[in-house]
C-alpha cells in the first residue's frame, strides 16, 4: 500500500475509489486527487479506469478471437482452436436451448460477447487487489480500480443496453400496437385490471435491467470487497484464507459471466414471444 | 450515531436477504436433486435451469449484500 499510517477503512476507500475525470471543486476539469475531490464531481464525471479496462479486454477478447478465426484449420486443431470453439459451442447450445431456432443474426454474437468479455472483467478480480494499483501508483496515478465489473456504470451500461435491445425486438417482432396492449392485458386480461397491469409491468420494466446490472456488480463488488479486507490482515494470514476464496471466486466469476449470458438470452426470448396469454 | 445506525442497517440487510434466499436455494436443491433422481438423463437440462433459477434467487441478497457493503465503507 501507498503510505503505511492510513486507517484500514482510508485504505478501503481508496481501492474503491475510480481514478475520475471531471470537474474538480475549483473549477477546472482534470483527475480527483483526493476521494473528497472524486465525490464531488457530479453526475459529468467520466471513470477513466472502468473504461480503459473494459476496452482493452473487449480488444483482447476480439484479437483472441480473429487470431484462432485466421489460423482455423479443419485438421487437428490447436488449443487456441479447441478454446474457442469450447466458448462458441457452449454458448450455441444455449441459445438453443433457451431461444431456440428463430432467425435472429444479433443474439448469437451478442452472447458470445457477453459470455467472454464479462469474464475476462471478472477475471481480474483474481490479479492481487494491490498489484496494478502499486504499478498505477508509481507511475503517479493516485486511484486506479482494476475489476470493471465492481463499477456499477459498467453493469448497468450493459444491461442497460441489452434492455433497448429488448425493446428494439418487441417493437419490431410484436409490432407497437400488439407491444402497447401487451402492457395492459398481459398478467390479467380483464378491462377492470387495465391499471393494475400497466403498473405490475412498468415495475416490471425497470426491475429487469436494474437487477440485470446489479446482480453482477453486487456479486463482484462483494467478491472484491473481501479480498481487499483480507490484505488489512497481517501478512502470515493473507494466504491462508486468500487462497480458498481466490479458489472459490472462480467459480463465482465464470457463473455470474454464464448467468449474465443466460439472463440476456432470456430477455431477448421474451421480447420474441408472440404467443397469447 | 450516524455510523453505527449504517453498521445497523447493513446487519439487517446482509442477514434478511440470507435467510429468504437460503429458504429458497435450499428447496432448489432439494428439488434438483429429486428430479434428478427420478430421471438422471436430464440432469445437463437441469443443471442450467438450475443455474438460472439460482442466479434469480441469489441476486436479491448479493445485491443487499453489496448496497450494504457500499453504505459501509463508501458512505
Amino acid at each position: 500500500m501507498a503510505g503505511d499510517t492510513k486507517t484500514s477503512s482510508e485504505i478501503i476507500q481508496h481501492h474503491i475509489t475510480n481514478l475520475t475525470y471531471g470537474q474538480l471543486p475549483d473549477g477546472s476539469w482534470g483527475y480527483g486527487r483526493t476521494v473528497e475531490e472524486v465525490q464531488s464531481m457530479g453526475f459529468w464525471a467520466i471513470h477513466v479506469d472502468t473504461m480503459f479496462w473494459s476496452l482493452t479486454l473487449g480488444c483482447v477478447f476480439l484479437g483472441i478471437f480473429i487470431l484462432a478465426a485466421r489460423s482455423a484449420t479443419s485438421g487437428v486443431p490447436g488449443h487456441l482452436q479447441n478454446l474457442c470453439e469450447i466458448a462458441v459451442e457452449f454458448v450455441e447450445e444455449n441459445v438453443r436451448q433457451v431461444f431456440g431456432t428463430r432467425p435472429n443474426p444479433v443474439i448469437g454474437p451478442l452472447s458470445l460477447t457477453i459470455l467472454i468479455w464479462v469474464f475476462l472483467m471478472n477475471f481480474m478480480d483474481l490479479i492481487p487487489v494491490d498489484f496494478i494499483p502499486f504499478i498505477a501508483h508509481l507511475a503517479g496515478v493516485e486511484f486506479f480500480k482494476v475489476v470493471p465489473t465492481t463499477d456499477p456504470n459498467a453493469t448497468l451500461g450493459m444491461s442497460i443496453g441489452v434492455f433497448f435491445l429488448t425493446l428494439y425486438y418487441n417493437f419490431k417482432i410484436k409490432g407497437p400496437i400488439k407491444f402497447g396492449a401487451g402492457l395492459f392485458t398481459h398478467p390479467i386480461p380483464h378491462w377492470s385490471m387495465y391499471w393494475f397491469n400497466i403498473i405490475l409491468e412498468m415495475v416490471d420494466m425497470v426491475a429487469k435491467p436494474l437487477s440485470h446490472g446489479l446482480r453482477l456488480f453486487g456479486n463482484m463488488y462483494a467478491g472484491e470487497m473481501i479480498f481487499i479486507l483480507i490484505t488489512l490482515l497481517p501478512w502470515y494470514y493473507q494466504f491462508v484464507l486468500a487462497l480458498p476464496w481466490a479458489i472459490f471466486h472462480i467459480l463465482v466469476i465464470s457463473l455470474q459471466a454464464f448467468v449474465f449470458m443466460i439472463m440476456t438470452i432470456v430477455y431477448l426470448t421474451q421480447a420474441h414471444q408472440t404467443g397469447e396469454h | 450515531m450516524d455510523q453505527s445506525a449504517i453498521y445497523i442497517a447493513a446487519g439487517i440487510l446482509m442477514g434478511l436477504g440470507a435467510i429468504g434466499s437460503s429458504i429458497g436455494i435450499g428447496i432448489l436443491g432439494g428439488k434438483y436433486l429429486e428430479g434428478v433422481a427420478r430421471q438422471p438423463e436430464l440432469q445437463p437440462l437441469l443443471m442450467t435451469q438450475l443455474f438460472i433459477s439460482l442466479a434469480l434467487v441469489d441476486a436479491v441478497p448479493i445485491i443487499a449484500v453489496g448496497i450494504s457493503l457500499y453504505m459501509l465503507f463508501a458512505l
